[in-house]
């Protein structure tokens, strides 16, 4: 691994509402270098979402540090973080407002930030992402779910960030779908040397994106391990085993 | 490729340009806008009502205010020669006076709309999506002035202002935010912690900027529902503010001002203040009926 | 084994501006007390196959079909206070977008007691025990927080199992799943599968899964429907799903990614039109 890029350090997010606590994410550590592809895997409910909105300043940091190129990030976060650090959410039907076009939803970055010549990186934002100008004016409900999930990739990419935080990219999305979203992020990091942090519950889907992940339970990191190591059945913990038994497919109770 | 027909090209799946786009889905609300007939005919009696106001001075054959000759031309029935409604006791022709009285009802109701609209909006979506204590402040302040029937606190408004009709009409605009505020308010709660709202948060969006832009338009068409159903309401709140003497001051021919001083003849002269009743009631109707018709269009949660 | 559900010919047509599209178009099976698989790629038809088995086919979309019999009722027919005795009690849907068909400002635990009032009779304390039951049994950790939480406190996975849960409290004869596993974690979706199986098992429910995950349906349903554009273009016997016929069918094995790795990039599905015939 080269020069890291985004470092987690001993994270703790705790929600507080009421008389309940809850201590989403205990003490979770990662490195993730320049250019690598990361992944988190875990059961549901372990703090995996939160972890990244705890990136993006979405989820409050009761404990920890989170450093980005090696300055520790402040609350509220700086102003060039989100030029920096994006990220694409898990369900495409709720993450594109239903009332603003596909060129709306791609100009607004580029109007916040003041970028110039914005026609331009519209247009090649859309064809980055294989939609053609056909598709500019659409509303998200003319759009399919891979079609929305696209969009939702082209506008974390149009401020050209450096990391993107990939939660669950695919899972509402069929095989065929999956793949063809899965060969653009693919390509596209390859072509501009991103980094990738992406959480997922399918091991396979991690094994083919990522290089290292870390495997969550119940708010803790349990493992990390190497793709090489995945791919071989190589596990230290039983949970991480019994992530792997499962993922064969369903086998009947056998008590 | 074959020039495309208006109607193909505003219903186009694949729009070319932004105006396009916006242009197909006003169409298309439109469209099923039309085929409502109620709302059609409500639509047709707002449209001549702003009719009505903007060409007064040519419609009215007669001067709103100046009578004609007291003792020849008082309290003429109805249909009766040049004077379609009749005329009133100070030997006014009504249908002028209905006419020009017009103007004084789309200006109550325009301007009760543009003020009472950005309030409700700001306060609703600025405590819904902010929530803690400054939702609390806010709705505290709400539920106060919701507390009272509008008419009621209309009075008390005017009476510390002083009677006339742009007192009256500030004292109904400040009356009728708070229902507006809650609307937007709950509209907001629901949308705040969606992930496209999440989204924009992370592209550095200032919470003006997602107040204004990504929050307000999705509660824009729930509360212009309201608002156009709250006009007949409004129309009556300002005409009962006249006919209490507290609203348009005479001679000016508002029309609840109109009834007020037609009622001392209502036995015998039962015509000078049934005709401005009549219009009240049409003009209320009306945009009932549209505003039934906008949240068939606009609001899918109604319709089933 | 009897039918628990005939289904001959259905359609299901949305009138559009450029005419009427079928979007279900002809589909007939019969389901036993077993679990039966539907399976396709996206907008292939598979959700308004189940909504309008249940009725539930959005306005202004018609459903119509030669044969649509559910434990000897008539479902073609039924009137609203049949369909009222029939959803909720004795068939139900979980639906496809959890956090779309929650409601965002109502709590878990509210929204659990309103499924619950259409079964029997019972009390407060009794309903709530019964739902905080239900919620430990499609494995939330902390049924008690989740139960007082609104849907925006909860992971993905986590609405997905209420959205489950609350199809469940009725022990409904007919379960209609529509992705119900796509969010959660391999490890709980065996937990959530286990419960559909031993309710399919002990209680002779009927169960529709309906999923794009081809290597979970082989492995979990007794028999699979594969559709493409509103037509079921294969039907095959789980455990032979590997060895499809179907262009199609194979087509979309081979997009999935594997642990051991594979392909890079991964193939993609070349779509023949006459698939659609
Ligand atoms: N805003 C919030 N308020 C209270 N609790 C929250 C909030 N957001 C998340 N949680 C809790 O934090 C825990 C972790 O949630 P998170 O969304 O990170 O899970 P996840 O690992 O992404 O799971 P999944 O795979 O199901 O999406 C859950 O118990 C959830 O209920
Ligand atoms: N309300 C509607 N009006 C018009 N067309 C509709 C409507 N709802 C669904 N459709 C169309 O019906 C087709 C089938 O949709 P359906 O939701 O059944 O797909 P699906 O197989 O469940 O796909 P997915 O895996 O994405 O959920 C799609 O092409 C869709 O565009
Ligand atoms: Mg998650
Ligand atoms: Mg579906």
């Amino acid at each position: 691994m080269g020069q890291v890029m985004l470092s987690v350090e001993a994270l703790g997010v705790t929600f507080r509402r009421g008389g309940d606590t809850v201590r989403a994410v205990r003490g979770v550590s990662f490195d993730v270098g320049r250019g690598e592809s990361f992944g988190i895997v875990g059961e549901s409910g372990s703090g995996k979402s939160t972890v990244l909105r705890a990136i993006c300043g979405l989820a409050p940091t009761t404990a920890g540090a989170i450093r980005l190129g090696g300055q520790v990030l402040e609350t509220p976060r700086p102003a060039d973080f989100y030029r920096r650090v994006q990220m694409v959410f898990q369900d495409p039907y709720a993450s594109l407002h239903p009332r603003h076009t596909v060129d709306k939803v791609l100009s607004e970055p580029l109007a916040i930030h003041g970028f110039p010549d914005r026609e331009a990186r519209i247009e090649r934002a859309l064809a980055d992402v294989g939609l053609g100008p056909d598709f500019r004016f659409r509303y998200p409900h003319q759009l399919s779910g891979g079609q929305r999930q696209r969009v939702a990739v082209a506008r974390a990419l149009i401020l050209e960030p450096e990391v993107l935080l990939l939660d669950e990219p695919t899972s509402a999305l069929d095989a065929s779908i999956q793949a063809e979203v899965l060969n653009l992020l693919d390509r596209l990091r390859a072509e501009r040397g991103l980094t990738y942090l992406m959480v997922s519950h399918d091991l396979a889907v991690v094994a083919h994106m990522c290089e290292r992940l870390v495997v969550m339970q119940h708010g803790a990191a349990v493992e990390e391990l190497t793709r090489a190591a995945l791919a071989s059945h190589r596990a230290e913990t039983d949970y991480t085993r019994m992530l792997l038994a499962a993922s064969a497919g369903y086998t009947p109770a056998t008590t | 490729m074959t020039t495309l027909s208006r109607r193909e090209w505003l219903l186009s799946d694949q729009p070319q340009s932004r105006r396009q786009a916006r242009l197909g889905q006003v169409y298309r609300t439109w469209l099923s806008f039309r085929s409502n007939w109620l709302a059609m005919v409500g639509l047709g009696i707002v449209l001549l009502l702003i009719l009505v106001a903007v060409f007064a001075n040519v419609i009215a054959p007669y001067d709103p205010v100046v009578g004609g000759d007291l003792r020849t031309e008082r309290f003429l029935p109805p249909l009766s020669q040049g004077h379609l409604f009749g005329t009133d006791d100070l030997a006014r022709d009504i249908f002028s006076r209905i006419v020009h009285g017009s103007r004084l009802t789309l200006m109550v109701v325009v301007l009760v709309a543009v003020i009472a609209t950005p309030i409700g909006l700001l306060v609703g979506t600025t405590s819904g999506y902010f929530g803690g204590w400054v939702d609390t402040v806010l709705m505290r302040v709400t539920d106060i002035f919701l507390a009272f029937p509008r008419l009621i606190l209309a009075l008390a408004f005017v009476a510390a202002l002083g009677p006339g009709i742009e007192n009256a009409i500030i004292a109904i605009a400040i009356t009728s935010w708070p229902p507006y505020a809650r609307l937007a308010r709950a509209e907001t709660l629901t949308i705040r912690d969606s992930d496209y709202i999440n989204a924009a948060r992370l592209q550095g969006a200032s919470s003006a900027r997602i107040l204004w832009g990504h929050v307000t338009p999705l509660c824009l068409s729930s509360v212009i529902i309201r608002v156009t159903l709250d006009m007949a309401g409004i129309i009556l709140t300002a005409a009962g503010l006249g006919f209490l003497g507290l609203g348009a001051q005479p001679p000016q021919p508002e029309w609840g001002a109109m009834i007020a001083s037609g009622r001392r003849f209502l036995i015998d002269q039962w015509w000078v203040a049934t005709v401005p009743g009549v219009a009240i009631f049409v003009v209320s109707l009306g945009f009932n009926l549209l505003g039934d018709g906008l949240r068939d269009v606009l609001d899918p949660k109604a319709r089933k | 084994m009897t039918a628990l559900l005939t289904v001959e010919d259905l359609r299901v047509t949305f009138p559009t501006r450029q005419g009427p599209s079928e979007v279900v178009r002809g589909v007939t099976f019969t389901l036993g007390r077993e679990r039966l698989g539907i399976v396709g790629e996206s907008g292939s038809g598979k959700s308004q196959t189940g909504r309008a088995i249940l009725g539930l086919t959005p306005p202004p979309g018609k459903a119509t079909a030669r044969v649509l019999d559910f434990d000897g009722i008539d479902l073609r027919a039924a009137s609203p206070a049949t369909w009222r005795s029939l959803r909720g009690a004795r068939m139900s849907m979980v639906m496809q977008d959890p956090k779309f068909s929650l409601n965002p400002v109502m709590t878990i635990g509210k929204q659990l007691m309103e499924a619950l009032k259409f079964g029997a009779t019972q009390s407060r304390s009794e309903a709530k025990a019964r739902a905080i039951a239900m919620l430990e049994a499609v494995q939330i950790r902390d049924p008690e927080r989740v139960f007082r939480a609104y849907p925006h406190e909860l992971s993905g996975g986590m609405g997905q199992r209420a959205m489950i849960a609350m199809m469940l409290v009725t022990e409904p004869d007919l379960l209609i799943a529509d992705e119900p596993t796509s969010a959660l974690d391999v490890t709980v979706q065996v937990e959530v599968l286990r419960i559909l199986d031993r309710l399919v098992a002990e209680r002779g429910m009927g169960l529709i899964f309906i999923s794009h995950d081809l290597r979970l349906v082989s492995s979990f349903c007794d028999r699979v429907l594969v559709m493409y554009a509103g037509r079921v273009v294969e039907e095959l016997k789980a455990s032979e799903l590997k060895q499809a016929q179907h262009p199609y069918t194979r087509g979309l094995m081979n997009c999935l990614p594997q642990i051991e790795g594979g392909q890079r990039p991964l193939p993609t599905l070349e779509r023949d039109a006459a698939w659609a015939k």
